[in-house]
């Protein structure tokens, strides 16, 4: 569904990317491996539209987006999270997840504003849709809670379920699990595998910490200075000798 | 001391209960004004919540607005189809600022965007007044400044005009704000500029509408002060006055800037008559500030602002 093709970006002279190319099938999860630097997020921003690489091609659903801005690419059914976590920290966390499902909703001005007959409706409808998520999620407590109180844990949890609630064919997480504790892992652990499962969506996520991501991802890409180095299954990755030597030392098996 | 202390807590209550339809005329006077406040830290807050931008040039866009609205109508245009040219001018006005200004910043810090609102600032008093010329005009929207008696308290017709048009507007607004899709996403906006892009809001629109809307408040407040008090320069300045409407109303909320307006107006007025005589008076200018620092001190986030905790 996604095929990323000789893609190369560079801030300056550091080269980030350097002819990366990766394909996403429909209903995979994909993990992208890499030391600090290696290019990941870099990887992760030129799919979501953020940077617009200066060689190479991004298709997704069969047609050319490499250059599309961020809003235009999140219409096309593409959600993501962020490594520093990017809530609306003034916002109740329900309000979070309503407007993480801005796109799904239409219609005219007026009878919104008056907040009737249709505009309700479909205001109910999208609630109830946020309250499945908030339920999955487990945040049910902290629904009213202003996002930028919340622990870290549990706000990188709320932006997923914003990025959830715009019922993303592909969703792209940026470090899920980075600063976690290990209970909290388990459970964002937990919860990707079911949306993979039970949504059938598609995902790919960046990870530094080789260890986490072996048992939810059904392949691993590894990047290494801006090169791809590895693309397969875990278990094969995990022994490749070239990724074995980008990780020396920092290898937590 | 006593007779200090006598002139501060007892004698203008006295004044106020034997007299009271003259405090009844204070009373409304303060809503008045108030509400006039509140017209322009509107515009305030509407570009903060959305783009959390300090827009100094609010008073200048009111200016610019009274400035077009009246050399319209000075050239012969008559007044409905002015006030729609107005509108056009200030959407235009929006839609340049937004290219010109607020996309080359995207995503800077708050400081910097706010530096280019004080160029607007200066841009738009000048540009005013090389179209317009800097005479004092008188604005004529043919409501007349005349007054009438009801139960023995006298109003003025273009104050309660005034006031009925700024109610009207605050609860399109807050409406607005609250109910809609596009309030939604204002505030997402406001919020996290990357994530809001994220989750499919297009920021060049959100920022053209916003910064449309405050136009259009600009002109309605243009059209009130400027029918008071003459289309001028010193327009521009009312600006300063809607700033401790804002830090007691909050930034952030469009109830509070009508509230905080009230409190101002009628603050000042009350101040002014009953205890404006202990230190022989001319307090209105600087009571808002006075009352505003003390609100400072106790609730930072005003009345009605929402208290963000940054973690660091």
């Amino acid at each position: 569904m996604l095929d990323v093709n000789g893609l190369s970006h560079a801030y300056g002279r550091h080269k980030a990317l350097d002819q990366v190319s990766i394909r996403l099938r429909a209903g995979e999860a994909v993990a992208i491996l890499g030391a600090n630097g290696a290019g990941k997020t870099t990887l992760l921003n030129a799919i979501s539209g953020f940077y617009h690489p200066y060689e190479g091609r991004i298709v997704f659903d069969g047609k050319d987006r490499t250059h599309l801005k961020p809003p235009d690419v999140a219409a096309l059914g593409i959600a993501r999270t962020f490594q520093n976590v990017a809530l609306f920290k003034g916002m109740s966390v329900l309000d979070n997840l309503m407007t993480g499902r801005l796109l799904k909703m239409k219609g005219s001005f007026l009878l919104e504003a008056l907040y009737w007959g249709p505009a309700r409706r479909q205001e109910l409808e999208h609630r109830a849709f946020v309250e499945h998520i908030i339920d999955f999620l487990e945040i049910q407590a902290i629904r009213k809670t202003a996002a930028g109180r919340l622990p870290y844990g549990l706000q990188k949890r709320v932006e997923l379920g914003r990025a959830l609630a715009a019922e993303p064919e592909l969703l792209l997480l940026d470090e899920p699990m980075a600063g976690m504790n290990v209970e909290e892992k388990e459970d964002m652990c937990r919860f990707i595998l079911d949306v993979n499962g039970e949504f059938g969506t598609t995902i790919a996520l960046i990870e530094h910490d080789m260890g986490v991501v072996m048992d939810i991802s059904d392949r691993v890409a590894v990047l290494d200075y801006g090169r791809k180095i590895a693309d397969g299954a875990p278990e094969q990755v995990r022994k490749d000798p070239a990724v074995r030597d980008a990780y020396l030392g920092v290898s937590h098996d | 001391m006593t007779e200090l202390l006598y002139g501060i807590a007892v004698a203008p209550f006295k004044d106020m209960a034997g007299s009271p339809a003259f405090f009844a005329e204070v009373l409304i006077g303060g809503v008045f004004a108030g509400l006039m406040y509140s017209l322009v830290a509107l515009g305030f807050v509407l570009i903060f919540k959305a783009s959390g931008v300090f827009n100094f040039a609010q008073g200048a866009m009111v200016l610019f607005a009274a400035l077009t609205l009246v050399g319209l109508i000075e050239r012969g245009v008559p007044v409905a189809l002015a006030l729609v040219l107005t509108t056009a001018v200030m959407v235009a006005l929006a839609w340049v600022i937004e290219r010109v200004v607020l996309r080359p910043l995207v995503n800077q810090e708050h400081i910097i965007l706010f530096m280019a609102t004080i160029g607007l600032t200066f841009f738009l008093e000048g540009f005013g007044e090389m179209v317009w010329g800097a005479n004092v005009k008188k604005l004529d929207i043919g409501i007349p400044d005349r007054s009438f008696i009801v139960a023995g308290i006298q109003i003025n017709q273009l104050e309660l005009s005034a006031a009925v048009t700024s109610a009207v507007l605050v609860a399109v607004l807050a409406v607005f704000f609250q109910r809609t899709r596009i309030g939604r996403a204002l505030r997402a906006v406001a919020d996290d500029h990357e994530a809001a892009l994220s989750i499919g809001i297009p920021l060049k629109t959100i920022w053209m509408i916003v910064w449309s809307v405050a136009g259009i408040v600009a002109i309605v407040a243009g059209i009130m002060w400027g029918a008071k008090s003459g289309v001028q320069f010193s327009l521009s300045l009312i600006a300063l006055k809607s700033l401790p409407v804002l830090i007691l109303g909050g930034f952030t909320s469009v109830p509070g800037a009508i509230v905080g307006g009230l409190i101002i107006g009628v603050g000042e007025k009350m101040g002014e008559v009953y205890w404006g005589p202990l230190v022989g008076g001319a307090i209105e200018n600087w009571f808002a500030y006075v009352l505003a620092l003390a609100f400072l001190l106790v609730r930072p986030q005003g009345l009605f602002g929402e208290k963000i905790i940054e973690r660091v």
